[in-house]
């Protein structure tokens, strides 16, 4: 029960990208389309599960002092891994997203997760806060996505609804990121209240 | 267990510990995957090449420009003896996904800045003087991809020059 509540508070409560608002370059770097950013995320969310899993495991071999330096070679380690494996067995996320892999390890996500959450609870409920951030992040990054890719080129998904030719390129430009993100909280604080 | 107290002794051990254990796995892991990341690469160059030919009589090249949008740009050109274009494909690219990343398609026969078919050797984008269109948004990367084509095209004449002594190309009779 406890840990559904985990679960949900990072889907809804404490969403990252539209409540905390944490890890902006990679929200606003890769969400070009809704394919480019539904893979962000569930690349994000393995790295988040994996994560917190270890560094609540450890967190009491790890003095105070060093934490942030130890949290950073754990995250670090693990993106490098999920790159390669990416390499390996997928060459197709990996020719979308190859770029912008490497880039999860300065997700302050991750960090803020580890470092909020997972040095303080235990391996399950940590395990469920990672799912429920990663759900997050990923229903946010493709919503983004699907938006600006709709008002960018007219199709999600590759799915045509309308001609490219009435499409505003600049959503699909770093500007119509700001807008369109914009727009998405003040629409998902309309809700929540 | 009771956290371990931050003395300089736990904290230098404890941070070699991990970035050994860290280590160790990466280690372990790029010994697994690194043959396969390699095969598959050799594999796509392979099928490139015949992709790129389609079937013509032709040379395929593999040009690297390093100053794409991103990144490195390599394509693989496919160039008929007089140096027409027979086709290409985008190899590796660090080009912005949605915009310079739409180079594979662009160039291809029937869209926008079609260069099938064209001599190459002088090709620049229309804001140069040329006449191929650039990718909306992405001149940098179309220019890159250009300088790729063009480069193909001077391979192709020293190695005629030279009796066909070219590594990177193959000969489809």
């Amino acid at each position: 029960m406890n840990n559904m509540k985990v679960l949900l508070n990072g889907i809804i409560k404490e969403n990252p990208t539209f409540v905390l608002l944490l890890g902006m370059c990679p929200t606003l770097g890769t969400t070009s389309s809704a394919i480019n950013g539904l893979s962000m995320g569930l690349a994000t969310m393995a790295v988040l599960i994996f994560s917190n899993l270890i560094i609540s495991l450890i967190k009491n071999l790890i003095p105070d002092k060093v934490r942030i330096p130890s949290f950073i070679v754990v995250i670090a380690s693990l993106v490098t891994i999920l790159q390669m494996l990416i390499k390996a067995y997928a060459p197709e996320v990996d020719k979308s997203l190859g770029l912008f892999i490497p880039l999860i390890v300065v997700n302050c996500i991750i960090l803020g997760r580890a470092e909020a959450f997972a040095a303080k609870n235990g391996v399950v409920s940590s395990i469920f806060d990672g799912i429920g951030m990663g759900i997050g992040f990923t229903i946010a990054l493709t919503l983004l996505g699907a938006v600006r890719e709709l008002l960018g080129t007219g199709k999600v998904f590759d799915t045509t609804l309308f001609p490219e030719s009435y499409g505003a390129l600049v959503f699909v430009l770093a500007p119509g990121a700001f807008i369109a993100l914009g727009y998405l909280i003040a629409i998902m604080n309309k809700i929540k209240n | 267990m009771k956290k371990l107290n931050s003395t300089w002794y736990n904290m230098a051990l404890v941070l070699t510990g991990i970035s050994v254990v860290a280590g160790a796995a990466l280690g372990y892991v790029n010994s697994i995957t690194a043959p396969t990341i390699e095969a598959l690469k050799a594999q796509q160059e392979k099928e490139a090449e015949e992709q790129v030919l389609n079937g013509q009589e032709g040379t395929a090249i593999k040009i690297t420009d390093p100053k794409g949008f991103g990144g490195a740009l390599t394509v693989m050109v496919g160039l008929a003896p007089d140096g027409k274009i027979l086709g290409y494909k985008v190899l590796e690219s660090s080009e912005t996904p949605g915009l310079g990343a739409k180079a594979q398609d662009w160039f291809q026969k029937g869209q926008k800045g079609d260069i099938i078919g064209k001599q190459a050797g002088n090709l620049t984008v229309s804001k140069d003087g040329g006449e191929v269109d650039a990718i909306t948004a992405s001149t940098i990367t179309s220019r890159a991809f250009l300088r790729c084509i063009n480069a193909a095209y001077e391979t192709l004449s020293k190695n005629n020059a030279d009796g066909q002594s070219g590594a990177s190309q193959q000969v489809n009779n």
